[in-house]
């Protein structure tokens, strides 16, 4: 057993290390870091600079245009992506479809869609949730009437991330409503140009427009955008579940996030002294830091399972509980940490292209906003509890 | 980066596994406990014919050159069985130390029968005002014609009972460690023994101008080699805590899908079932600090006591929640010290109280936080 990286896997660090100081613009770098929203366009740069570089798309295999990197190498990339305030990839497309696409869809299907998401020609939304489907995602209801060579779709999706950016969704439909719930439903990839939808804007507690309400009215979608059979949508839902999920306690975003917490809480003084000094503070950095070094550990060990071939399934769950957790926790020191200066609130800065004049206010505008919005990491992606739930039923047999 | 185990390893981890299932049952276990502590078990024979005495030490010394993941398995194995004989005290803690100080004379007069299995030691490193400090001792030893004289005061002294010599910090009148053998009988030495809560057998000593010659004398520079041993220790008993809470762990889920309340098992009721993850998750977390722990021994010494302060803060935490919740998923029985869950929950528990508990080493992390980006 051996913790270190090898000295091939540090010399990739670097070269990853090196690429992010000179292919990330700027701007892109200092909105990331200050906590500022991106446009499509800042998106759409960046990621057509990593697909350039070949690195868009960790996750897939070489024949696809993968780059061929294993576990180890995506965590180290994914780590030093944070550590250098890159944009987090838009996961819909790159990480999301193209898996079940190549996994379950047509010769013809991976022909067309797998090289337009490589070159960012389509933005890919998620069509899942419901308002009456949320961690019961099974119960959904939007509908898909068979008319000759289309599908007719009616219904409501919500939390819709990014939705206002898309032109595709790909989506799960009720195909057979007779049928018991799994059994009825199927994957369609939809076009969001198709007459008949309406995207209208969620604003969250933190003031940001990130998700969305998809209102589909008879929806005409052509049977060849469906992914397998009818009926296998559950399958292929089921199957993203367990797909690479090895990223999945955002352990790069911790890191990154206690070292500007340390750094935070060294800067601003609590009667005189860095407020890291204050006891009661410095405890709770103490216990991040803590579970950060078990956390790290504990996502290796799913990370090398990985790269021995074994799917981590029920482990993810782990990540995701204690990942969020932990990240939550790191949100709410900083919160505490900028004190009064956590109240000023400019969400044209934030969350537009206002500026501000400030540099001081720059640099604290984020922090409440993305405590709030940090909230979602508990619930997003199966909440929490939904994990636990999963972990006392495949790996304790409860 | 590499989480295996060797062949050699997965082959130690199994022996260990059944020899203990087969030979610490509660009620075999019960009777080495009430065994006198001045005869060597059946056990220990056992552990000495199939290597596990040499495991943990340097080829140099005569051992078999064991790491840390080695000495892992083995405590985990320890603590999966609540294993009372003292292979920590006893051999591992005075032996490493005895290897690092020791010169090729007082190795074979201490350390070579300790390997062979011919008697056991201790290490008498804490005293009651010092709490977990190493530093803070005031046992004094000071110069005595061509020997030395020790006076003072030694507290839970683990495995002393059964000890053939002690290992004994001391203060020098130059303020540096020294470290000195004394033999169990020697004139001046005098100890209360009694059990631990959890079992273990331990004693307070007083020295009272104990004389020794100058062969007796490890070191007189120690502290950096003591603060090596510990380590040691605290990597060894996050391991042991982990096999611990792994066995806390499966008791309390097969109770829960076994008890029958409501017309339902319990592990039917979804509060009960988050519990039982929590419980799970603190194990896997511990699982994660032994291991970075027990590979972290080789490290510069300041970021060794760092990450091992860390885990062994960690690990307590895991381990008292583990164990509380144990008692309280069991409901009343979980009281009883019939059941043996309860057993696992008290050495979890007081696991915190040896070799430094979660202030302590919180503390550590604290003063040693690297603090800006």
């Amino acid at each position: 057993m051996n913790l270190t990286y090898s000295a091939e896997e540090q010399a990739f660090r670097q070269e990853v290390r090196d690429f992010l100081a000179t292919s990330l613009p700027d701007d892109i770098r200092e909105r990331v870091r200050l906590g500022r929203r991106l446009s499509a366009d800042d998106h759409v740069r960046w990621q057509n600079i990593l697909s350039e570089r070949g690195w868009l798309a960790p996750n897939w295999p070489e024949a696809h245009g993968g780059p061929g990197w294993g576990p180890v190498q995506r965590h180290i990339f994914d780590e030093e992506c944070a550590a250098a305030h890159a944009p987090t990839v838009v996961p819909f497309g790159v990480n999301m479809v193209a898996p079940v696409i190549m996994k379950f869809g047509s010769e013809a299907q991976q022909r067309y869609y797998l090289p337009r998401i490589l070159s960012n020609r389509d933005w890919w939304c998620q069509g899942y949730s419901e308002p009456g489907a949320g961690s019961d995602l099974a119960s959904l209801k939007t509908r898909a009437v068979r008319d000759g060579d289309h599908y007719v779709v009616t219904g409501q999706k919500t939390w819709t991330t990014l939705g206002q950016h898309a032109n595709m969704m790909f989506c799960l439909v009720r195909t057979d409503p007779d049928a018991r719930k799994q059994a009825g439903i199927s994957f369609l990839l939809i076009d969001m140009a198709s007459p008949g939808i309406t995207v209208r804007p969620i604003i969250t507690l933190d003031g940001a427009h990130e998700v969305n309400e998809v209102f589909l009215d008879e929806v005409r979608v052509p049977v060849a955008n469906r992914i397998g059979e009818e009926g296998q949508g559950w399958t292929c839902a089921k199957f993203l579940l367990t797909h690479e999920r090895t990223g999945i306690a955002g352990l790069g975003h911790a890191k990154q996030a206690l070292r500007h917490l340390k750094a935070l809480a060294t800067r601003v003084q609590h009667r005189g002294r860095p407020l890291l000094e204050l006891a009661s503070f410095r405890q709770r950095v103490v216990k991040a830091e803590l579970e950060l070094m078990a956390l790290e550990v504990t996502n290796l060990r799913v990370i090398a399972a990985a790269q021995d071939g074994s799917v981590p399934g029920a482990e993810s769950s782990l990540l995701k509980v204690r990942g969020s957790e932990l990240r939550q926790e790191l949100s709410e020191l900083t919160r505490r940490a900028l004190g009064p200066a956590a109240l000023p609130f400019f969400p044209d800065f934030l969350h537009g292209d206002g500026e501000l004049d400030d540099p001081t206010l720059a640099e604290s505008a984020a922090g409440a906003a993305q405590y709030f919005n940090r909230r979602k990491l508990s619930i997003y992606g199966g909440a929490n509890e939904i994990q636990k739930s999963i972990v006392a039923k495949t790996i304790l047999g409860m | 980066m590499d989480f295996s185990l060797t062949d050699e390893q997965r082959m130690l981890a199994d022996t260990l596994d059944r020899l203990i299932a087969d030979r610490v049952a509660p009620e075999q276990r019960r009777a080495m406990l009430e065994a006198p502590a001045d005869e060597p078990s059946a056990l220990w024979q056992t552990f000495a014919d199939l290597g596990l005495l040499h495991m943990p030490f340097a080829e140099e010394v005569g051992g078999l050159g064991g790491d840390g993941i080695d000495l892992m398995l083995i405590m985990q194995a320890l603590g999966r069985g609540l294993v009372p004989d003292a292979y920590l005290a006893g051999l591992v803690l005075p032996g490493d130390l005895l290897a690092r100080l020791g010169d090729a004379k007082q190795r074979e007069r201490w350390l070579t029968p300790l390997l062979e299995g011919d008697h056991q030691l201790a290490l008498a490193w804490q005293e009651s005002h010092a709490r977990y400090d190493a530093d803070g001792i005031t046992t004094a030893a000071r110069r005595d014609g061509d020997g030395w004289c020790l006076d003072g005061n030694k507290q839970l002294v683990l495995n002393a009972a059964s000890a053939a010599a002690l290992l004994v910090t001391a203060r020098l009148d130059d303020g540096r460690l020294g470290v000195f053998v004394v033999p169990a009988d020697a004139s001046g030495l005098s100890r209360r023994d009694y059990r631990t809560i959890d079992d273990q057998s331990a004693s307070d000593l007083t020295l009272d101008a104990v004389s020794l010659n100058d062969a007796s004398c490890l070191g007189l520079d120690a502290a950096q080699a003591l603060y090596a041993t510990l380590a040691l220790g605290r990597a060894a008993l996050c391991a042991e805590s982990l096999g611990a809470m792994e066995v806390a762990c499966e008791q309390t889920l097969d109770y829960l899908k076994e008890r029958q309340q409501f017309g339902t098992p319990l592990s039917a009721f979804q509060s009960l079932q988050h519990r039982m993850v929590d419980m799970h998750l603190h194990l896997e977390q511990a699982r994660s600090m032994a291991i970075l722990a027990a590979t972290s021994l080789a490290l510069p010494d300041a970021e060794r006591d760092y990450r091992l302060a860390a885990a062994k803060a960690y690990c307590g935490e895991a381990a008292r929640f583990v164990a509380e919740q144990s008692i309280q998923l069991h409901g009343g029985m979980g009281m009883s010290e019939e059941c043996y869950v309860s057993h696992y929950a008290k050495h979890l528990v007081m696991f915190d109280h040896y070799l430094g508990d979660v202030d302590h080493h919180l503390n550590h992390v604290s003063d040693h936080l690297v603090d800006a980006a």
